[in-house]
């Protein structure tokens, strides 16, 4: 190339002057502050309300673990919710009264944890050689297993029933006074704090994951695979650790999910629809960033919990629709919008709505080469 | 559990009637397999040959059969064709292959040109992401046409066996298979070996900017093998809906699936790969029904696709492709 363009930088950007600089260079602290007090000034969270937001937040802790894989490493996985449902089944195992194990909450998730970045090397490991297309496959392939097989292991999974009840976090210990498993069947603030601290821990690690060796290692073989390993990566470690990373984080959203529903649910909570809605939230809100997929899991959850329903008692009062048509309901159109974002997103603006900085400029770059 | 009587005595009698009985069994299987991996393998081309002229695994080909299936419903209700006689019925069958088809087909070429077109040159993520957004629209389009529960395919065929014999059943139903996935298959394989369009399809595939350099318009060659995928899938939805009888709006997804299974299977990019995947998808799935059990048969047919693509990677016919830099 003849330009001589000036080298992309992979630091951090020189924090901004000024008050909105300060926002805008720390807005993680600023959203933590406002989501930790919001329980105490609004008391609506202490009701059906603070379940859903531990709901999203427990998919935003969801949609990092696939980030790891999509956005950092560019390798496409379609099967991220089989890691969900992993990890909520050993939590349950581990602590349902059906089983000898009942061990504590914290030890169960460690174990969880551990198991699905095992399952998540397992799976990887022999099939990292395989192209792109080809891993999608194998990674759907493997989520329909997932299903399958928790469906149909009834002595050990439960089938269709799943396993319950999970007992909540604590359950027998008292602290300061406090029966802390009384509280979080009670309260379901418990169980906003203790996901807004997971997803805040998880959030931390991965903005020190970005900034690592590792991190830039894991960009460099989405970049260019070859290249990387001619600059002395080991495209398969990178790629490894990125499984890994990715299943356990995702297997820590299992745990919270099974502990915060008190059941595993069925086991098409964790079908392939689900891979693809989480998927869509990271590529929504921009692949390789943080902030965007936290806003783009926020903007499909809303839509689901929030637009839909409230758009269709709108239209219920305007009378529009008296038979029940599903083409006169808002919802009827949920696949539709989906789809039609997801087309229009990938045609505009294919580095999502928030991009990653490093993400943007390969995107922009045009040419099929690599 | 009782413990099975003891092992048949082989020495007076050869064959004896467990072991005919199994193995007629076993026959009825691959019957039945081999009728659906023609199904599966007809929808399976229409996967390799987009992915081995574009690159595009299109995942809304399942739900494009989908729509394909609901026009067939629709037509075979307005045209009264349940009351028909035998002679109108295959006529009527044969007009609703050439028009599904045709119907799939124009569709491919419009979703193409609308939505993949502009992205050619894009990063193979954006037109994975839009495929699978394409299928989420399709899909609505299916729910709104058919409504959210499952909808029954008229019998149109009458279910005789043709063989006469008792232990195997050959239907009406099993012969449309083979009579409509022959000819194209045949037709196909003419078209792609013989023709101009074959060759410039064969270069296109190979590298579309030296194709474009010799000459080749790029685009309607991308445009015509849409057109031929969306073709198959149409006819295939039609055979889908006679032959299964329940089509619903999410059968798209699962079909799609096995189809893409197949396709990878044989090597993606390969038309005989596809066949040939498509009828051992197809036995597999009909042998693990009857021996594991059909709850099973997903997991399965999923397992072994992992298992082949970990030790042959470029599927059973397809050639390796190295990496460039």
């Amino acid at each position: 190339m003849a330009t001589h363009r000036a080298p992309r930088t992979f630091s951090p950007p020189v924090p901004s002057s000024g008050p909105w600089g300060f926002l805008a260079e720390r807005w993680e602290l600023v959203t933590l502050a406002v989501l930790a007090i919001a329980p105490l000034v609004i008391p609506a969270l202490g009701g059906a309300l603070g379940g859903q937001v531990t709901n999203l937040f427990i998919y935003c802790i969801l949609a990092l673990a696939l980030n790891v894989m999509v956005g950092y490493t560019g390798l496409v996985h379609l099967g991220i919710a089989s890691f969900f449902g992993i990890g909520a089944y050993c939590l349950a195992i581990l602590t349902v009264p059906m089983y000898p194990f009942q061990i504590g909450f914290l030890a169960a998730t460690v174990i969880a944890v551990l198991v699905t970045a095992g399952t998540g090397l397992a799976l990887g490991a022999p099939t990292l050689r395989l192209r792109g297309d080809y891993l999608a496959i194998v990674t759907l392939g493997f989520g329909e297993v997932v299903k399958v097989t928790l469906r149909n292991l009834e002595q050990i999974t439960g089938g269709m029933k799943g396993l319950n009840p999970v007992p909540p976090p604590g359950a027998g210990v008292t602290l300061a006074g406090i029966d802390l498993g009384k509280e979080f069947a009670i309260d379901p603030r418990w169980f906003y704090y203790l996901a807004l601290l997971s997803l805040a821990g998880v959030v931390l690690a991965m903005r020190r994951l970005e900034n690592s060796r590792l991190g830039r290692a894991l960009v460099a073989v989405r970049e260019d695979e070859l290249a990387a390993q001619a600059m002395g990566i080991s495209a398969t470690k990178v790629k490894l650790s990125a499984f890994a990373m990715s299943s356990a984080v995702a297997g820590l959203a299992g745990c919270l999910y099974a502990a915060s529903l008190s059941t595993t649910a069925d086991p098409n909570a964790y079908d392939f629809n689900r891979s693809i809605m989480v998927l869509c939230a990271v590529i929504l809100g921009g692949l390789g960033s943080i902030p965007g997929t936290l806003l783009g899991v926020a903007i499909l959850v809303g839509f689901d919990t929030v637009l839909a329903p409230w758009a269709d008692s709108w239209i219920q009062q305007m009378n529009i629709n008296p038979k029940g048509l599903s083409y006169l309901s808002f919802s009827g159109w949920r696949l539709a919008i989906f789809g039609v974002a997801l087309v229009l997103v990938m045609r505009y603006r294919p580095e999502g709505l928030i991009p990653s900085r490093r993400l943007s400029a390969e995107l922009h770059k045009g040419g099929a080469e690599s | 559990m009782p413990r099975q009587a003891g092992p048949p005595d082989y020495r007076s009698d050869p064959f004896p009637e467990i072991f005919r009985v199994s193995v007629q069994f076993l026959l009825q299987q691959c019957l039945i397999g081999l009728t659906n991996g023609a199904l599966i393998a007809l929808v399976a081309l229409g996967y390799t040959m987009v992915y081995g002229i574009i690159g595009l695994i299109n995942f809304a080909h399942g739900d494009l059969i989908m729509l394909g299936a609901c026009l067939a419903l629709s037509l075979v209700g307005a045209l009264g064709m349940t009351a028909a006689g035998p002679a109108t019925t295959w006529v009527g069958i044969g007009g609703l292959v050439l028009l599904c088809g045709l119907f799939c087909g124009l569709l491919n070429v419009a979703v193409d040109r609308i939505v993949y077109k502009p992205l050619r040159n894009a990063p193979k993520l954006a037109p994975l992401v839009s495929a699978i957004g394409v299928s989420f629209i399709f899909m609505n389009v299916g729910l709104f046409w058919l409504g959210p529960a499952d909808k029954s395919f008229p019998e149109l065929l009458p279910s005789t066996n043709l063989l006469h014999n008792d232990a195997l059943q050959f239907t009406w139903k099993d012969l449309l298979v083979v009579l409509i996935v022959g000819p194209l298959m045949v037709a196909l394989s003419v078209l792609v070996k013989g023709t101009k369009l074959g060759k410039a399809m064969r270069a296109v595939s190979q590298d579309p900017t030296a194709a474009a350099l010799v000459g080749v318009n790029v685009d309607r060659v991308i445009a015509a093998t849409f057109f031929i995928g969306g073709f198959l899938g149409g006819a295939a939805s039609v055979i889908y809906g006679l032959y299964i009888n329940t089509i619903g709006f999410q059968m798209g997804f699962q079909n799609g699936l096995y189809a893409f299974t197949a396709a990878v299977l044989g090597g993606i990019g390969s038309i005989p790969g596809a066949v040939l995947g498509g009828l051992v998808i197809g036995l597999v799935r009909a042998l693990a029904s009857a021996y594991v059990g059909e709850r099973w048969t997903g997991a399965i047919v999923f397992a072994i696709l992992i298992v082949i693509l970990v030790f042959r990677p470029e599927g059973l016919l397809g050639r390796r492709v190295k990496e460039k830099v």
